[in-house]
């Protein structure tokens, strides 16, 4: 089996009203928003918004009125603080929010892809993210007698991830942290990679040590150069820090929500003409190489 | 000794920087720590290691300002780019010596909250907690940084993201989460201690603050060093030219100091 190699428009198609969606897996590194914009372009809705810390994206999402319900550690902007469109959403009722820690974010969809029904930590007790979350339950340890909480399972539909290349087939490198990645794609139903560049399979054959998600595991391979701006991408771009300087000023209000997508949402076809609004210099600055590995027989 | 001004938070990132000895292993979170752990490699800690909740793994300052740990020169020439659960479980299994953290509220017990607080006539809601309930309850011991406001500092906090120490007096005794719970608070005019109970003393105050200042800011009695027989509040060490100098290359614009 092999993924669908598509452009994102369809991709995205793909993501029905009312999904649940796992994204902005690596943290504050390659962040999906490619996906994100053209999921407020095509007016999807009702989502569930899975994550740990979205860094903007979730924000967007809410603001452009996407999503119903948030299951993430953390939402905001990480330069700046506040997330302005969650944290008015959250007020007035418009979303509804299960609070997580990343720890159990992350335990939730390990055992979605360990196909387990639960995982235990002795994370969140004495917390009221356990207290006030009646889907955690306390258990006590089998064998050591100690108390646990037990993280169920979280299967969401969709696992978005953006990655530095794919092969035409859904074979992905990707490099840099990687944050929840991993467990949010074994758990996932179905998984869109968008990548910086499509490549031969023969690359992705020539480090199979990198490859970290194999096309039996994806739906659509997208090429999206530019995919995750304004969040780095080891290898590709810097973080664009201003943008995120930026943001955070414009949508204070809906109305200055409303204007900033205007921009840079609807008013774009596709990345391709969104990253002609970016004129600061992303460009990496010491693009180390790696050492030459070598593999053989 | 300082011959120049330094700001309250290149203080309180110095003051931190000093809370992660040698050969330690540190779970670094966002902003001031972010700063902290580069001044402690720099210095006295030379073979500390920094874990970050994304997947990233240091022991030596980023070659450039890092307004997040995912940005690309804390990343380049890292010891690992791992994943999350690989850092989680390194705490989880009690390999992390000392972890920061921040909040919009805390109380007398080191709880901390970073998810909603209730403002005049409505609820005003936070991020949330990141990875810092984790590391409230599982790290060795936590280290919290918080600006010196009243408002921050509550007889109950409206929401537990990071257990602190319970307030039944037993420290974390009998307190299901596996760390060992908060060593130090360090305000933007003070710096605290937590008693055997987990009960916050006031144990330095920094220059240009005085002690009664300092206490008006709670709504509680605070004890001091001399309550719990630590001798009397001192002042808090200053910078050093070579930490500041560090801080200011760390961060050149000052952004997050």
């Amino acid at each position: 089996m092999t993924a669908n190699m598509e452009p994102l428009d369809v991709a995205v198609s793909r993501i029905n009203t009312g999904s649940t969606i796992a994204a902005g897996l690596a943290l504050e590194h390659a962040i999906p928003f490619a996906v994100g914009h053209e999921l407020l372009r095509q007016g999807v809705g009702e989502l569930t918004v899975v994550g740990p810390i979205s860094d903007l994206l979730f924000d967007q999402l809410i603001g452009g009125g996407a999503v119903s319900d948030v299951r993430a550690a953390w939402v905001g902007n990480v330069s700046a603080g506040t997330g302005y469109r969650f944290r008015e959403a959250v007020e007035n009722g418009e979303v509804t929010v299960e609070d997580h820690s990343n720890f159990s974010i992350a335990l939730a969809l390990q055992a979605g892809a360990m196909g387990v029904p639960y995982l235990p930590t002795r994370s969140l007790l004495g917390s009221d993210i356990f207290e006030r979350n009646d889907r955690f339950t306390e258990a006590t340890d089998p064998f050591g007698g100690e108390p646990l909480v037990l993280v169920p399972a979280l299967k969401p539909d969709w696992a978005i991830v953006h990655a530095q290349r794919a092969s035409p087939d859904g074979d992905v490198h990707l490099w840099g942290n990687t944050g929840i990645v991993e467990p949010a794609v074994g758990a996932a139903e179905n998984v869109l990679v968008t990548a910086e560049e499509i490549v031969e399979p023969a690359v992705i054959k020539s480090d199979s040590s990198r490859v970290a998600i194999t096309r039996d595991q994806v739906t659509s391979v997208v090429e999206c150069p530019f995919g995750a701006h304004p969040s780095p991408v080891t290898g590709c771009y810097n973080r664009d820090n201003d943008y995120y300087l930026r943001y955070n000023r414009q949508t204070e209000t809906a109305n200055g929500f409303e204007d900033w997508a205007s921009k840079w949402v609807y008013g774009v076809s596709g990345r391709e003409e969104y990253a002609t609004f970016v004129d600061t210099d992303l460009e990496i600055t010491e693009p180390t190489v790696a050492a030459e590995v070598q593999y053989g027989q | 000794m300082v011959s120049e001004d330094y700001t309250d938070r290149e203080l309180m990132v110095t003051t931190a920087a000093r809370e992660i000895e040698d050969g330690e292993t540190a779970f670094v979170s966002m902003r001031l720590p972010l700063i902290a752990f580069q001044v402690a490699v720099s210095t006295h800690a030379p073979n500390a290691m920094a874990v970050y909740e994304s997947g990233v793994i240091r022991d030596a300052p980023a070659d450039g300002f890092i307004h997040t740990m995912c940005d690309l020169p804390n990343l380049n020439r890292a010891v690992a780019t791992t994943g999350m659960i690989d850092i989680m479980s390194r705490l989880q299994r009690g390999d992390i010596d000392v972890g920061f953290l921040g909040g919009a509220e805390i109380d007398r017990y080191g709880n901390l909250n970073t998810t909603r607080v209730a403002a005049a006539d409505r609820e005003i809601r936070l991020p949330g907690s990141g990875g810092a309930c984790d590391i409230a309850c599982m790290a060795d011991r936590t280290v919290l940084l918080m600006p010196h406001e009243s408002r921050r500092f509550a007889e109950e906090v409206n929401y537990v993201t990071s257990p602190g120490y319970p307030a039944d007096g037993n420290g974390r005794d009998d307190h299901p989460a596996p760390g060992g719970g908060p060593s130090a608070l360090v305000t933007s005019k003070a710096t605290f201690g937590f008693d055997e109970r987990g009960e916050l003393y006031l144990r330095t105050v920094h220059p240009g603050a005085d002690v009664a200042g300092v206490l008006a800011a709670f709504p509680w009695e605070v004890q001091t060093a001399d309550d719990v027989g630590e001798g009397t509040v001192k002042t808090t060490s200053e910078p050093t030219d070579e930490e500041l100098e560090l801080v200011r290359t760390f961060d050149p614009d000052g952004f997050w100091t």
